[in-house]
């Protein structure tokens, strides 16, 4: 890419500041805290219809509605709202855009804080501190308690969000009442860092990046965040999906001529990255990936991942789809055994689709009512 | 729910095929019956789960299910019910011992892979176990196999042998004498015929084995 390509120009997000900071997982004091969010329908009296949204890697708060930023519709806006599956007319839905994120929690983009939280001028960039999952759901818990919410209906997720799920439950087990992690795994594969491995090399590579200081220099680096996104979004869908939206064909042209020929995939590609690059900062892109790779619930409880839930009190959610090889049934089915092992209350189907991992966010009707009906019967069953 | 259609998908050969000709209320009012208010229960083979919801709402039981069948226990989690896609040869192994106080498994035995494994994961994680299993010993079949040389083909027994999913079937004497090898008490049992209605053979397995078309058995582990 030649020309400079702008960033979206920031909106002022709902904002909750928390002085005190978070004693992060890496050991480092990250103050204050911030932690960026939206919520949808009301609170009841009783402070007991709380359902928490999750996002994926590169999702954000702004769930369903016009998004401020990019002007689109909001990521699960066929999930989110009155009379869809997390029913906005019931409950009181609350989604954070994640620690390290770039969409107003603390993050690489955000203004770097010394060490008594004093704003010094410039951003984080590369010296924003590793982050884990278990810190994205500190901090979402911070932000829960500061809206007055003891205990959460429901936390619903899917991909990174299924691991912010799970990490909720096994970490704050009383406060989830029902718990939907949604394809997604209890730890990252080899493959799925092999992935994200090529995504941040290309970021690396790119000489526009500049050490992580493309900030300074007003430079973004386009290409590589660009390439991280083609890769990404390739392991986001599946092969039979590519053959059907896009076969062999060619855009603009009827016959190979061994000249300029570019394949309609390849310009879908083209388009996914040179849309994301706008919208995502590429030193969040670094910091999440990383959070995702570390994550491993398992390993918290030496290896037995049903210690983790071990009495827990949550019911659970589980669901993958057929043809999504970024994070197969096996890995649903995983949880499943291990929660069966702890003996939790369980619901567990794959969906068939030939949508890939991206099918979470699609039209799928059978998952739409499936995860409607588990709220439907864990709100009855918690009288909210 | 009513009896599933003899047309139903062809699946991978790799996938167990549980057994297909449900007629389940009274069947399964049958098995309720057996059960206390307030127990949990894991119902092996739930279909849309209709024993869940009924032993939830009518007797305030923590119920839970596996299902082989997606459609099926798709409609049950829809239904709010916990209910986990998999079957009885693979998934009963991964539940802690004495989780249970009932572990059902309606008409799905002779359609198991290893019933003997199956029958010793129920007693495991549960305390009793209720199973209910077409008759091989009725007189009608005895009477086919004589009178044709052929295969049966009755109400109950109604796939060819090449595509049943039936593949251990036993008769009740069978059945009562497993329980003996593997030291299973027989806590209750009835015979009961194809639309699920108690039979008249209440005191002797011999007449029940032969007129009885359903089996139902209530076991627990001897002490």
């Amino acid at each position: 890419m030649d020309e400079v390509v702008p960033f979206l120009p920031d909106v002022a997000h709902q904002r909750a500041v928390f002085a005190d900071g978070l004693l992060l997982d890496s050991g480092a004091m990250l103050a204050p805290l911030v932690v960026a969010y939206e919520t949808y329908g009301t609170l009841d009296a009783n402070r007991g219809n709380a359902v928490l949204v999750c996002h994926a890697l590169t999702g954000d708060q702004y769930l369903a509605g016009r998004h401020p930023v990019t002007g689109r519709p909001g990521w699960w806006e066929n999930i989110v709202g009155p009379g869809l599956p997390i029913d906005t007319d019931r409950f009181f839905v609350i989604c954070a855009n994640v620690l390290g994120g770039c969409m107003g929690s603390s993050g690489p983009r955000e203004e770097m804080t010394d060490n008594e939280g004093n704003g010094i001028g410039r951003p984080w960039g590369t010296d924003f501190p590793s982050v884990t999952i278990r810190d994205m759901v500190r901090a979402q818990k911070r932000l829960v308690e500061r809206l007055g919410i003891t205990r959460l209906l429901a936390v619903v997720g899917g991909s990174m969000g299924g691991m912010q799920a799970l990490q909720w439950a096994a970490t704050f087990p009383e406060s989830v009442f029902a718990c939907a992690p949604i394809a997604t795994a209890a730890h990252h594969s080899a493959q799925n860092i092999a992935f994200h491995e090529v995504g941040r090399a290309a970021i690396h590579a790119d000489p526009d990046w500049c050490g992580g200081a493309y900030w300074r220099e007003g430079r973004l680096p386009a290409q590589g965040l660009s390439v991280a996104r083609m890769v990404a979004h390739i392991t986001y869908l599946s092969e039979s999906a590519l053959t059907r939206k896009f076969g062999r064909r060619l855009q603009g042209a009827k016959a190979v001529t061994f000249l300029e020929d570019v394949f309609a995939v390849e310009s879908y590609l083209r388009h996914q990255g040179s849309t994301f690059i706008r919208r995502f900062d590429a030193n969040s892109y670094l910091t999440i990936t990383r959070a995702m790779d570390y994550f491993d619930l398992a390993e918290d409880c030496g290896g037995d991942l049903s210690l983790a839930f071990r009495n827990t009190p949550t019911r659970f959610f589980v669901a993958s789809f057929s043809s999504d090889w970024l994070f197969p049934t096996a890995e649903s089915r995983a949880i499943t055994r291990a929660l069966n092992r702890a003996a939790a209350r369980t619901s567990f189907i794959e969906i068939a689709s030939d949508k890939g991992h991206d099918a979470f966010l699609l039209d799928e009707p059978e998952f739409h009512a499936a995860l409607a009906g588990f709220l439907r019967g864990a709100a009855d069953a918690a009288g909210a | 729910m009513g009896i599933r259609p003899k047309s139903e998908p062809i699946r991978p050969k790799a996938e167990p095929i549980r057994y297909v000709a449900k007629n389940m209320r009274l069947d399964l009012r049958l098995i309720a019956e057996m059960i206390p208010a307030g127990a949990k229960v894991l119902d092996i083979g739930c279909g849309d789960g209709a024993l869940i919801e009924h032993l939830t709402r009518e007797k305030h039981a923590d119920a839970r299910g596996i299902e082989i069948d997606m459609d099926e226990a798709t409609r049950a989690v829809a239904a709010g019910l916990a209910v986990i896609h998999g079957d009885a040869d693979a998934d009963l192994a991964h539940y802690p011992d004495g989780a249970f106080d009932y572990v059902v498994l309606s008409r799905t035995l002779q359609a198991v892979e290893r019933p003997r494994e199956v029958l010793r994961q129920m007693l495991r994680i549960g305390s009793h176990a209720i199973v209910s299993f077409p008759n091989f010993g009725h007189w009608q079949m005895r009477w086919r196999l004589l009178s044709t040389g052929r295969m049966p083909d009755t109400d109950t027994w109604n796939r060819p042998w090449y595509e049943t999913p039936n593949i251990h079937p036993c008769t009740i004497l069978d059945f009562v004498a497993l329980c003996e090898t593997d030291g299973y008490a027989v806590d209750g049992w009835l015979a009961v015929d194809e639309r699920g209605l108690r039979a008249p053979w209440r005191r002797g397995l011999r007449l029940a084995n032969l007129f009885g078309e359903q089996a139902l058995f209530l076991l627990s582990r001897k002490t």
